[in-house]
């Protein structure tokens, strides 16, 4: 299935939620809104059309460095693959600055545990109902989140 | 050493306690191989390749730091690592020596960032540093010769002059 039809199967199950795609280089950008992501990835990952039974990785952009951009500081980005169908598909949410959370989609697939824990040790993101968000590549008692803009690359 | 001549029946040579000690110990310094990046890679083709064969100088790899001399940090060293390498050094028996091998063992190399320590004799005394991204077999080889230059140089028995 080609990734526009996808975009509009998912504005079609949950109207209100997409607030648009982008496209780049051919390949489609669904945003949605950050309340419903878990019911949305369930869906993706159950329909029978889609089946997108593989997170390929779950990874934030810091866009506080981006004049023109009006939006939530944080955006997290899920890349997912089907690998009956070999069709492709990309969420993105906005997350704000000041208290960056959103829902875990560790029980729709087992891997988000691990690139949810990274995604929170290098940028900060909090994801509500982790079964275990600790730090995975920092030592524990790291301060800070290196990934976001503000963080120096070397002084430390 | 010395061989004198016409002084004891043939096949005695005389020497010093420290120099045999020394000799002996040099020829026979096992590494606790440390590897943590690509140089893990060129200190494998060093130890195992029969190109370079590591063995004739009487370095023989050793899994265990408890049976190591030298500690032969190969790579990277990220400040998550860092208490380890510490650690297996803490756990080897004395004398102990480190070679830091390649330019991110030695100084962070061109990491330098938040996360990796700017040389490993940040957290362990280096004895030899090994320049080099990665540095050639040869030059590994060379590390170990001017460490055995050191052991050779030691004294226990003679009086420090």
């Amino acid at each position: 299935m080609e990734a526009e039809q996808i975009a509009k199967m998912i504005e079609e199950k949950f109207p209100g939620e997409v607030t648009g795609t982008v496209s780049h280089a051919g390949q489609i950008g669904v945003m949605v809104k950050p309340e419903r992501i878990r019911d949305i990835c369930r869906f993706l990952h159950d329909d029978p059309a889609l089946r997108m039974d593989h997170l390929a990785d779950v990874t934030a952009v810091d866009y506080s460095s981006y004049p023109a951009d009006k939006g939530p500081r944080f955006e997290v980005v899920y890349n997912m693959i089907s690998t009956s169908f070999r069709h492709r598909i990309r969420l993105k949410a906005r997350v704000s600055g000041d208290n960056p959370r959103i829902d875990t989609v560790t029980p729709v697939w087992a891997t988000a545990n691990w690139h949810e824990r990274e995604t929170y040790d290098l940028m900060g993101i909090v994801f509500n109902g982790h079964p275990d968000l600790r730090r995975i590549l920092l030592p524990e008692d790291w301060v800070g989140h290196p990934l976001r803009k503000e963080y120096p690359l070397k002084g430390y | 050493m010395g061989i004198i001549n016409n002084v004891f029946e043939e096949g005695y040579v005389t020497t010093t306690v420290d120099s045999f000690l020394n000799y002996m110990r040099s020829c026979s310094v096992w590494p606790m191989t440390f590897g943590l990046a690509c140089c893990a890679i060129e200190m494998i083709q060093y130890y195992s390749a029969p190109q370079h064969d590591f063995d004739r100088f009487g370095t023989v790899p050793r899994p265990s730091p408890r049976q190591a001399d030298l500690l032969l940090v190969a790579g990277t060293l990220s400040k998550k690592m860092a208490p380890i390498v510490r650690r297996v050094y803490d756990q080897m028996p004395e004398p102990r020596y480190v070679i830091a091998m390649g330019s991110c063992a030695s100084s962070g190399g061109i990491f330098n960032t938040y996360s990796v320590v700017q040389g490993v004799d940040n957290i362990v005394p280096v004895d030899v540093y090994i320049p080099g991204c990665p540095p050639r077999p040869e030059a590994l080889m060379f590390g170990i010769m001017k460490l055995q230059e050191k052991i050779r140089k030691e004294r226990y028995i003679r009086k420090e002059q």
